[in-house]
């Protein structure tokens, strides 16, 4: 089972293109997004992810809301930027390049 | 956006703190909706408290957040010492304030350069010589003649400006106005073009308007002046000027911000330099020459050129030596250019004022220096409090570098709030102190705008503040070692020697301080209280001019309608008032011989002048209605040591080489018929110079009477106050419709204080200064022993529970200051010294080596340190052993 460890470099990128799929998510959906979209193969650890959304906010990439739920409470969802959307395929082009470098090795090897 | 999200949430730290939990609790929330187990969900985080300054770090600065952490805890330090921090803040605010005040002084009047284009390029041109009387002199001024084949031999490599002094000058607008005084000044057409001027309105004056003696009557009006007299009305263009007998048409209004060269003088008229009668004379030398350097020319070859222009002009010069002899002309000849920077303006104000300037400077720097080292110790003594809790800081992981950000932060929010306080007073005290140092209907003007140079000072004063303040308590807090200081005393001398060695400097500071102050008040003192040999008492002095000239008896008959108004004692007639500063010398000759090389200084007097002074006659008779100059002479002592030593002067006779009416038979000398006393001619600091009074009455060769077109009233009134009568007196002599006008009213006693201007003010500031030093010294050393008592509380305990005696105890808690006193004051009034000497000149009769000019500032140091060492001292003696040492 890929736990964490492995989802360090490409956390932003699984977060940036669920936002861009279905905005308006807040934290737990996002994780829960991640894990069900990946089959549960991937999953974002919550030590990780928040600090990964707040950087990303920093950044400009998000921005992020305060919501009222229907229990009451309040939740903070996420959307993407401008800025998030050039990013998201700025990463998305980086992975393929990566991924497609790393299979030619497993192939050739 | 993103860096001011994170400022923004430093500032608002807790909140951010909330939002980061509620939004993690939200999660774990859902977690828990979802179906998963309570415990599970939250033990995914981790620690929460870990999670929550992970994020935190993430979203704000974190400097900036410990930054103001500090900041809130400083305040409430200073809070919590509330007395101690409002004398520390107002102490540097007046520190502050008058280094920012006296710095606005010095900048406007020495060092802002002037508002033209090529100010770095502009130099003034002087000439240093051997004096027709032997001695080194340095003149500034030029004769026009002289100016133009200069200007003409160098106009490739430079341009050279001539440019007046601008002459408080009687001036009128329609011919049957009042006079008023407007500054004028006569400057080269090309002085507008040159600087790159524009006009605010018509047209400045240009190359044309001066190239023919008395052709060009145009007069060009500063901004200032159009504002204050004309409220910038467009009609003034056309309006005409009268100055004299001459008429000037209104071309123009320059500049906003160009108020001429002369810094300290608003110029308010310029007139063309060839509008002036001087201006076609080879000998008079009334103008300044500026050079402004044109690109790629060198000034050292310019220099060298010039100085044989001018020698070849003064050489040919017919009218300028006439009556010397061709060794004392030889002398003169020998001239050296010299040019100095102009950029910033040149005028005797600035010459004048640049060493009491530079004075006041070092005094209110010397202040701001005791204020910081006052507040340093406070600081220190606060640190050394706090030694257990720097302690403890250190020992849970506090990096030095946060504990001297820590305190730091405590003087940057000191000397911000004094700096505030302290542009307040800057704001007062320079405008204030500008008022002061001209007479007070002849203001000095400068611009004193609180701009980027002002405002770049005061920043980097404050730097400095807050690192003098700061430095030493900062390093010396994070210097402490944990283990030690936890176990209740590492060497607990450490900040009390620092303490004790910023008592030296505090006090020799501020024996410094007064040291100069003391020389600069008894120089005021002893000039004030010199004796002056006439009466200043109820003496009105009405300056009057007469256009063209009226013949004396004219003078006479007003004199005469004068003295019978009432309440008039005397009336006399001067040419020039006694310290008007005017003065007039000439050559002496005895029986034809060669002039010597004095020279004797002279006055024109009416009958009576000398009693209405109350100047008493040693020998002989005062003058008589029939008595004419060239004729009788009254002189005074030194006049007769000089020429007559050892003999009877009365009777006896001289000439004055340069009389134009001397003849063979003798007529056209001077036959002395009195002798007065010395009084003081020109300048209250000057020596007793050779004197003659000569009648009023003028005669020429034939024994005609001369006109006389400007004199002044002598008038002793039985009022106490003479100002009273002037106007009436000034109404009754325009009414009599005989071509006399007062042109400007003051009395003998104003004409003696104006003397006294410069040594008042910088009497009354080294008082205000020294007085503020030694109560901030008081202050210090107040704080400074009251703390030592504290802290050794122990050991005096045990002194006295073993047997010590009173004075023991006394003498315990005293010595060590009373030496740290010594030793400062010794190096303060050794640093006087040096300073004193740089400065001589500016003392009057005063030396710096004078028994009570060092008695009175040790005197003062001494009764301040034993008024401020006395509470602590009571307070050690009434320390209860057995108190103490329960405490303990």
């Amino acid at each position: 089972m890929a736990k964490t460890d492995s989802l360090q470099g490409s956390l932003d990128l699984l977060v940036l293109k669920i936002l861009s799929r279905r905005p308006r998510l807040h934290g737990y959906a996002i994780m829960a997004a991640i894990a069900a979209t990946s089959g549960e193969v991937l999953r974002a650890e919550e030590g990780s992810l928040y600090p990964a959304l707040y950087r990303m906010e920093e950044a400009g990439w998000i921005r992020a809301e305060w919501i009222k739920k229907d229990t009451g409470r309040r939740a903070r969802v996420y959307e993407l930027t401008a800025a998030g959307k050039k990013q998201l395929g700025a990463e998305e082009s980086r992975w393929q390049a990566v991924s497609l470098a790393i299979n030619r090795v497993l192939r050739e090897a | 956006m993103s860096l001011w999200s994170r400022i923004s949430n430093a500032v608002r730290g807790e909140r951010l703190n909330r939002e980061i939990d509620e939004e993690l609790q939200s999660h774990i929330d859902e977690a828990i909706a979802s179906g998963r187990d309570p415990g599970e969900a939250r033990r995914t985080f981790g620690s929460m408290l870990r999670q929550r300054e992970a994020a935190h770090s993430i979203r704000a600065v974190g400097w900036l957040e410990s930054v103001l952490a500090d900041v809130r805890f400083g305040w409430r330090q200073l809070w919590r010492n509330k007395v101690a921090s409002a004398a520390a803040v107002l102490s540097l605010a007046l520190g502050i304030g008058s280094c920012v005040a006296a710095f606005r002084l010095i900048d406007a009047l020495l060092w802002r350069p002037l508002p033209i284009s090529g100010a770095s390029k502009l130099y003034v041109l002087s000439r240093k010589m051997t004096g027709l009387y032997g001695k080194p002199a340095e003149d500034s001024y030029w004769a026009t003649p002289d100016f133009n084949v200069m200007r003409d031999a160098v106009k490739d490599q430079a341009d050279l400006i001539a440019i007046s002094d601008a002459d408080r000058t009687d001036i009128t607008w329609s011919t049957d106005d009042d006079i008023e005084k407007a500054h004028v000044a006569y400057v080269s057409g090309n002085m507008f073009p040159l600087f790159g001027l524009e006009p605010s309105l018509g047209r400045l004056l240009t190359p044309a308007d001066d190239s023919g003696p008395g052709q060009y009557p145009y007069a060009v009006l500063s901004w200032d002046y159009w504002n204050h007299r004309f409220g910038r009305d467009p009609h003034v263009l056309g309006r005409s000027l009268h100055i004299g007998d001459q008429t000037f048409e209104i071309i123009g209004v320059g500049p906003h911000d160009f108020t001429g060269t002369e810094k300290g003088t608003v110029t308010d008229v310029f007139l063309p330099l060839s509008m002036n009668g001087y201006a076609a004379q080879d000998n008079a030398t009334w103008h300044r020459v500026f050079l402004m350097l044109r690109p790629g020319a060198a000034l050292e070859p310019l220099r060298q050129h010039l100085t044989t222009v001018n020698h070849a002009f003064e050489a040919q010069c017919s009218t300028c030596f006439s009556g010397e002899t061709q060794a004392s002309i030889d002398r003169y000849l020998d001239q050296k250019l010299v040019f100095y920077p102009a950029g910033a303006g040149i005028s005797d104000l600035q010459k004048d004022y640049r060493r009491y300037l530079g004075m006041l400077g070092l005094l209110v720097a010397l202040v701001l220096l005791i204020a910081c080292v006052n507040v340093a110790n406070m600081m220190t003594a606060q640190a050394a409090s706090r030694s257990q809790e720097m302690a403890l800081r250190i020992s849970i992981g506090a990096g030095r570098r946060r504990l001297v950000q820590l305190i730091l932060c405590q003087s940057a929010l000191l000397a911000l709030m004094a700096s505030v306080l302290g542009a307040l007073f800057a704001a007062w005290s320079a405008p204030f102190v500008l008022s002061l140092i001209n007479p007070p209907d002849n203001p000095a003007r400068l611009d004193l705008p609180a701009d980027w140079r002002v405002l770049g000072f005061g920043f980097a004063l404050i730097v400095v503040v807050v690192l003098l303040l700061g430095l030493l308590p900062a390093l010396r807090a994070s210097a402490v070692r944990p283990v030690a200081a936890l176990k209740g005393g590492e060497d607990p001398h450490a900040p009390r020697r620092l303490m004790r060695g910023a008592i030296a400097l505090q006090v020799a500071f501020c024996s410094l301080v007064l040291f100069l102050s003391s020389l600069f008040v008894a120089s005021f003192e002893r000039l004030e209280n010199r004796p002056l040999g006439f009466s200043t008492d109820r003496l009105l002095l009405l300056e009057t001019v007469a256009g063209k000239g009226q013949l004396p008896v004219v003078w006479n008959q007003t004199a005469e309608a004068l003295r019978a108004v009432p309440g008039i004692d005397s009336v006399a007639i001067s040419r020039w008032p006694l310290l008007g500063r005017i003065a007039i010398n000439s050559d002496i000759s005895i029986n034809g011989a060669p002039p010597g090389p004095t020279p004797a200084f002279f006055l024109s007097v009416s009958p009576g002048w000398l009693s209405t002074m109350k100047i008493p006659l040693v020998s002989g008779r005062d003058f008589r209605a029939a008595d004419a100059a060239p004729g009788a002479a009254i002189v005074n002592e030194t006049f007769v040591r000089t020429f007559f030593p050892g003999q009877d002067p009365i009777g006896r006779t001289f000439e004055r080489p340069a009389n134009r009416y001397l003849r063979a038979d003798g007529h056209g000398q001077y036959k002395i018929v009195g002798v007065t006393p010395d009084v003081p001619y020109r300048e209250l600091r000057e020596p007793n110079r050779a004197v003659f009074y000569v009648p009023f009455a003028e005669i020429d060769y034939i024994s005609a009477p001369e006109t006389v077109d400007w004199a002044t009233f002598t008038i002793h009134t039985e009022a106490k106050d003479p100002v009273v009568l002037a106007n009436s007196l000034r109404q009754l002599i325009a009414q009599r419709h005989n071509g006399l006008r007062v042109s400007n009213i003051t009395t003998q006693l104003d004409l003696v204080r104006d003397q006294t201007i410069r040594e008042r003010l910088i009497a009354m500031l080294a008082a205000f200064f020294g007085a503020v030093a030694l109560l901030l010294a008081g202050i210090g050393l107040y704080a400074v022993l009251n703390y030592s008592v504290l802290q050794r509380g122990r050991e005096i305990g045990i002194r006295m529970a073993i047997g010590s005696t009173r004075a023991g105890i006394v003498r315990l808690v005293t010595f060590d200051v009373f030496l740290m006193i010594a030793l400062g004051g010794c190096a303060g009034v050794a640093l006087g010294f040096g300073a004193a000497r740089t400065v001589e000149s500016l003392f009057y009769q005063v030396k710096a080596t004078d028994a009570d000019m060092l008695a009175l500032p040790a005197c003062a140091i001494l009764l301040t340190a034993l008024v401020a060492t006395l509470p602590a001292v009571f307070r050690a003696l009434r320390t209860d052993p057995t108190e103490i040492l329960r405490a303990e």
